[in-house]
């Protein structure tokens, strides 16, 4: 199982890396081989990675980190190949045809989800809770989010999630998914409080279902999954 | 309260009064135990005299020391540097650093010439403008509390405007952070300084043009725009300070750790600035033994216990590698309340691995999600309710412990206040 992490020097904002030490964690502890590859802009994309991820970033290394991987091509071909894409805040706005720059002006995005984003009124910053398309099979999705955007799902992508708190893409729904393209504005370290939503990414990349991991391995995380749900309020 | 001061211009009657009337409130809030009290008496002023910053740092030479991390520290190693000078300094020695801390910290010192002020690094730029400083001191920019902080990256944008309408006042930056180095560069006058840099995860790229840049030991370039690190003329190395003359001595410093060494090395060159040389101020400075209750140790049930405050990812860096080695028990504690920032993600930015193997406790209104992080990275833990419980539970002569605001507050009120 190859991680590929899309350029930390520029996508690493606040505890982005927990995604990579999550998959990697839970791949192991059932035995399959992981290889990590931390991918910086300034080197190439590899097309053999099983599943790639994006992290958050400030409004400029976001600009630049697109212009890079548009014209780098490499995860383009990843995702037309099959491979399964995870992104969290910045990264899964960069991810449709178009976000809002620096100052707010249209840019276009990478056109991987059909989603288009902007410029909100003001920051959604808190706890979200958001429970997921139940074509997924995944419990209710509990994270923090703290993002300007708003995004407008297209007709080719499902909403990853309907907001029970917070506001996710401002519309009522959290985050979208298309094949085994997943984005969400559950910021930083989504999987930490949402190992189903990682086995998910694990299975799609591993084309077959996982053995469930043994209770003592996930006990601490689903205590702080149940203390967090218990501890925001459903609005 | 006397306001006439020698040397100085007489404030204007409702400023004298705006004073008077937030210090009464300041030692109203001390008097019921509310902290110091100088973030009130402040706000109480600045509602009657919003110009109050201004007058009242009119004919002052004030140092502004700003950054994410060793502000408290830095701010405290300068005041000692300068009393050399043998005269009164204004200085907010409690770390109450926004507007309303840094009026407060000047009401109450009405005849002090100098004044050495740790100022939050969102608001350095109207107090640049306000207070019209002789000196800036940059010392670091990283990650901090992202739920209600600005993105750095946009900070140093905010801090290069500020310093280039400031043509009058010098920086002492550090040369070696890169998003330091490039807001510090349009300002007219630069002390660099050679402070190093633990923390790196904010600065792999340019800060004027988003290249990767090329880092070899402390030196980084831009091989796109040709950015890079400017000469300097003060270096830390192996604590020991270099001066300009080249001159090389140990700092002997009594606060531990390479971030103390460089916050030593930055104030330095901040009272060269004053005229004050390198001997007398490390005299001075190596009487500083804690900071605002940080590095003090304190007995606990027949336990030494060392207290450390770290509040982000780089924070916690450069703390482990302050600690006393294994086998003395480490306790880590955090929480996430509004000081703390509510969102815990930065804990996933710290590398644990080193604990592996010493025995770690592991305590805080967050101790789950601490839990989880050390869980990824092998480390073994044992889960404690209170700062007793971990002294029990360490079973060790001694116990360090690394807590973030809140989780250190919360220690401290337990095992008493030392200063
Ligand atoms: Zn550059």
């Amino acid at each position: 199982m190859r991680l590929v992490w899309i350029y930390p020097d520029l996508l690493s904002t606040y505890g982005d890396r927990g995604n990579l030490l999550v998959l990697e964690r839970r791949a192991r502890l059932r035995g399959l081989p992981v290889e990590v590859v931390e991918v910086n802009s300034d080197q190439r994309v590899p097309l053999d990675g099983d599943i790639y991820l994006m992290g958050g970033g400030e409004d400029l290394p976001q600009v630049l980190a697109t212009r890079r991987l548009q014209a780098d091509g490499g995860l383009h071909e990843a995702v037309r190949q099959g491979a399964v894409l995870f992104a969290v805040c910045a990264g899964y706005q960069m991810l449709g045809t178009e976000f809002g720059g620096a100052d707010g002006q249209p840019l276009p995005g990478l056109g991987l989800l059909d989603i288009s984003s902007g410029r909100g009124e003001r920051r959604g910053v808190g706890e979200i809770l958001a429970d997921v398309d139940p074509a997924l099979g995944v419990p209710r999705l509990t994270g923090f989010e703290n993002h300007q955007g708003v995004t407008r799902l297209g007709g080719d992508v499902k909403p990853l999630a309907r907001v029970v708190t917070g506001v996710g893409n401002g519309d009522g729904t959290e985050g979208a998914h298309s094949g085994r393209v997943l984005g969400t504005y559950l910021h930083g370290p989504a999987l930490v409080r949402n190992p189903g939503l990682a086995d998910l990414l694990l299975t799609w990349a591993a084309g077959q279902q996982l053995p469930p991991l043994p209770p003592q391995a996930e006990e601490l995380a689903l205590r702080l999954r149940d203390e967090r749900l218990a501890a925001v309020p459903a609005q | 309260m006397d306001t006439t001061l020698p040397g100085r211009p007489r404030l204007p009657m409702r400023a004298r009064l705006a004073t008077t009337v937030g210090g009464a409130a300041a030692t109203v809030s001390r008097l019921a135990g509310k902290g110091d009290g100088s973030v009130i008496g402040g706000v109480i002023s600045l509602r009657l005299e919003p110009d109050l910053l201004s007058l009242l740092a009119a004919g002052r030479q004030v140092v502004l020391v700003t950054g994410t991390n060793g502000k408290t520290t830095t701010t405290r190693l300068i005041t000692a540097a300068l009393s050399v000078l043998g005269q009164p300094i204004a200085s907010n020695v409690y770390g109450a650093n926004m507007e309303a801390g840094l009026t407060s910290a000047l009401s109450r010192a009405p005849d002090a010439p100098l004044a050495v002020l740790e100022t939050d690094e969102k608001y350095i730029p109207p107090v640049i403008k306000a207070t019209q400083p002789k000196v800036v001191v940059l010392l670091n920019l990283s990650r901090d509390q992202m739920d209600r902080a600005a993105e750095i990256w946009m900070l140093a944008r905010r801090w290069r405007e500020a310093l280039a309408a400031a043509p009058d006042c010098r920086v002492v930056a550090n040369a070696d952070d890169p998003l330091v180095a490039w807001a510090a560069s349009a300002a007219s006058t630069v002390t660099w300084v050679a402070a190093g840099q633990r923390w790196r995860e904010d600065s792999w790229c340019c800060p004027n043009c988003g290249a990767h840049l090329l880092r070899e030991g402390d030196e980084w370039t831009c091989r796109e725009c040709g950015n890079r690190r400017p000469p300097v003329s003060w270096v830390l190395s192996d604590g020991n300070v270099v001066d300009p003359a080249g001159q090389s001595q140990p700092l002997g410093l009594a606060l531990p750790g390479r971030a103390n060494a460089s916050n030593a090395v930055i104030a330095l060159a901040v009272a060269e600035a004053f005229g004050v040389g390198v001997d007398s101020a490390l005299a001075k400075m190596r009487g500083v033994t804690s900071v605002a209750g940080r590095y003090t140790q304190v007995q606990r049930r027949g336990t030494e216990i060392r207290l450390l405050l770290a509040k982000n990812p780089a924070g916690w860096l450069e703390a482990l590698d302050v600690m006393v080695p294994a086998p003395v028990p480490v306790l880590l504690a955090v929480n996430a309340q509004t000081p703390d920032g509510r969102d815990t993600s930065w804990l996933w930015d710290v590398d644990y691995r080193r604990l592996r193997g010493r025995p770690v406790l592991v305590g805080g209104e967050r101790r789950l999600d601490l839990a989880v992080r050390l869980e990824a990275d092998d480390v073994a833990f044992r889960l404690v309710d209170s700062i007793d419980d971990a002294v029990d539970a360490a079973h060790s002569p001694r116990l360090e412990v690394l807590a973030n605001y809140t989780a250190f507050q919360q220690y401290r009120a337990v095992v008493g206040r030392t200063e």
